[in-house]
């Protein structure tokens, strides 16, 4: 009799390693395409829409670059932390409270003509996430509490800070009580990046941090160190890198990258604070930083690709009448697909006739 | 004030089930050394399951089934994933967890803004009329009374069994676990079944008795202070339980509170809920040297039989 065996592989294969997200996006849309003809959907009109339509126009390549922005910025610096092992999962958090401290100067200064006001806000930003991601941080350095819970349950407190302050302290004084801030002046906004789209010059701060993960990553000692805590904690341990720096170094970049994704919202496509300022972009990065295969470069292509799914996800909503959630499933599909072909980077299956007959 | 006694402690119980049920789950899964974060998606996709088949076929029974499959279903693909594909374990339950989103508001969104017939109470006779302990213990729908006999099962079966040493075999010594002849990999997919199973079970409570209703984002972060509670207990039923009811207590804190009219903003008591699962992680966890004694050794370490 004979039988299929999983064997490992000497040294991880390079070829699978590129393979991998390939197969995961086919076998997502392959599954996606069955689900929704099972719905009573026609297989042509939803990938069509899902793929193709969010590319057929301007307003379309500008509404994916529009996601996109956001997608980069978390799943670049969660990748970081991913590498070291470090689990932030709550980017989403950590966005919102960026955007809470980038609104504020906002609100404060929105008579200002200031060319000041935009660089003061992403700093800000910056500093919010920064701040949230911390505390995560150093609850897990000092008193050793999950950060896995912990970034979570700080996104949850995130969203009430939110609410609270676009009910309250942060609300449109001549709002009609809506739940939302003044619109911001054009001094707080980001610039327009291609004429007659959405979207804007965030997408650079993006590509410019993605420019700075690949030098950190390949050029730069904590980079290195952070790899090693994450490839090889023991090894890392016994070089006398702490564990704590990990931690914090992980955790900064992941806060820092988020704030400046909601920055880029507030001051971007909204305009303004209010009770919804992301779609999820906190939770979709830590698809978009696997997907990517934790590298820079591929994290570029897979944040594209998930803005094409976002932007997708809203036209199908509109053309085909797909519900959202439809993007959510996608998500999910990919990070598990994905997931179940990188079996194939550190094994192989081998078929065994003779050896196992005897 | 009585009155407002009394509803808190009855309403705790309620408040408390669903996450009991999740928690004692994912007890028994962490348990034999596996980490299952998707718990979150599993009660929402037994809630939005459960709520749909409720609506559709008027049956909370055929609700609470079909919650369990579904929800069970799901803890397959995690299953499968984490010990066939050997992925990490983390990175899995965060992907199955989405999925688990995305399934339940697919399923929930035509039934949304429909309400159902809560579960009917429990008649104990006499016990249900004595005053207060009657109205607090003796007046729930019988899902809740199983849920404390799941307290009682799972911590009879940890503790007096011959079942529940192999489980904690599997989870502090895999290898060793293999070694004397048991199947760790059938084990460890069995244990994440009955998690799932438990899970869809928690949601299903919400939507069938507690709430009873279905909103996307019902289940608001009870999946992840169900894993919480797991550390809280330091992976010992009795006291995943207590946590269970705490955090009952603490969610109910929003409508008592309004009830004694004081002016706090409604956000904060939101917030209440995540706030404690911090602090009370911090405190739990602060003794590095005591979390390393109480959690299983394997958790959440990939295995692979090395044959």
């Amino acid at each position: 009799m004979s039988r299929l065996r999983v064997e490992p592989r000497v040294t991880e294969s390079v070829i699978a390693q590129y393979l991998v997200p390939v197969v995961a996006i086919v076998l997502t849309l392959l599954s996606g395409t069955v689900l929704f003809t099972f719905l009573g959907k026609a297989p042509s009109a939803v990938l069509y829409t899902f793929l193709i339509e969010p590319l057929t126009s301007r307003f379309g390549i500008g509404e994916v670059l529009l996601k996109m922005a956001p997608l980069l910025l978390i799943a670049q610096g969660l990748a970081i932390g991913f590498r070291a092992r470090v689990w932030n999962i709550g980017a989403e958090g950590q966005l919102i409270i960026g955007g809470i401290f980038a609104s504020v100067i906002a609100i404060h200064y929105n008579e200002s003509e200031s060319t000041w006001i935009l660089p003061a806000m992403v700093f800000a930003g910056m500093l919010g996430g920064i701040f949230w991601a911390s505390i995560a941080a150093y609850l897990r350095v000092r008193f050793n509490a999950n950060e896995i819970l912990v970034t979570f349950m700080l996104s949850s407190v995130a969203l009430q800070i939110l609410y609270f302050l676009v009910t309250g302290p942060l609300r449109d004084p001549d709002g009609f009580n809506f739940p939302q801030s003044v619109v911001f002046a054009d001094s707080a906004l980001f610039g327009v990046l291609i004429e007659g789209t959405r979207a804007n010059t965030s997408l650079l701060i993006g590509l410019t941090l993605s420019v700075l993960a690949y030098v950190f990553i390949r050029h730069s000692l904590p980079g290195f160190k952070l790899s090693v805590s994450g490839a090889a904690p023991r090894a890392a341990r016994y070089a006398g890198f702490a564990e704590s720096q990990a931690i914090w170094l992980g955790l900064i970049i992941g806060g820092a990258a988020a704030g400046l994704a909601g920055v880029g919202e507030v001051a971007g496509p909204i305009g303004q604070l209010q009770r919804t300022i992301s779609p999820g972009y906190g939770f979709a990065g830590i698809i978009v930083a696997f997907l990517g295969g934790l590298h820079p470069i591929g994290i570029c292509l897979a944040a594209f690709f998930m803005a094409i799914l976002y932007v997708g996800g809203d036209m199908a909503l509109i053309s085909v009448g797909i519900p959202n959630a439809a993007t959510t499933i996608f998500q999910g599909m990919l990070l598990i697909f994905y997931l179940a072909s990188y079996l194939f980077v550190h094994y192989r299956i081998s078929f065994q006739g003779r050896a196992a007959a005897t | 004030m009585t009155e407002t006694l009394i509803f808190i402690c009855a309403g705790t119980m309620a408040a408390a089930t669903p996450i009991l049920f999740a928690a004692m789950g994912e007890l028994v899964v962490e348990r034999t050394g596996v980490l299952n974060l998707s718990i979150e998606g599993m009660m929402a996709t037994g809630a939005a399951a459960a709520f749909a088949v409720a609506t559709v076929y008027e049956s909370s029974l055929l609700g609470f089934a079909v919650a369990t499959i579904s929800a069970g279903l799901l803890s397959v693909v995690f299953a499968t994933l984490t010990l066939i594909f050997l992925a990490n374990q983390v990175a899995a339950g965060l992907a199955v967890g989405i999925l688990g989103l995305g399934v339940s508001a697919l399923i929930g969104k035509k039934h949304e803004g429909f309400t159902i017939e809560p579960l009917k109470s429990v008649d104990w006779g006499f016990l249900s009329d004595i005053p207060v302990v009657g109205r607090i213990l003796f007046q729930h729908d019988f899902v809740l009374y199983a849920g404390i006999l799941l307290i009682a099962i799972v911590w009879f079966v940890l503790t007096r069994t011959k079942l529940g040493l192999i489980i904690k075999a599997v989870g502090e010594a895999p290898e060793a676990a293999h070694a004397i002849g048991y199947p760790v990999i059938l084990i460890r997919f069995l244990a994440v079944f009955f998690g799932g199973a438990m899970a869809g079970l928690g949601g299903a409570y919400l939507t069938l008795a507690y709430t009873p209703l279905w909103a996307e984002g019902l289940v608001a972060g009870r999946g992840w202070i169900a894993v919480a509670l797991v550390v809280f207990g330091s992976w010992r039923a009795h006291r995943v339980a207590l946590g269970a009811y705490l955090f009952g207590a603490i969610s109910l804190l929003e409508l008592s509170i309004q009830g004694l009219g004081l002016a706090i903003p409604s956000q904060v008591l939101s917030a209440a809920p995540y706030v404690m699962t911090i602090v009370i992680l911090v405190l739990i966890s602060r003794d590095a040297r005591q979390i390393r004694l109480n959690s299983p050794a394997s958790l959440g370490v990939t295995y692979r039989h090395q044959s």
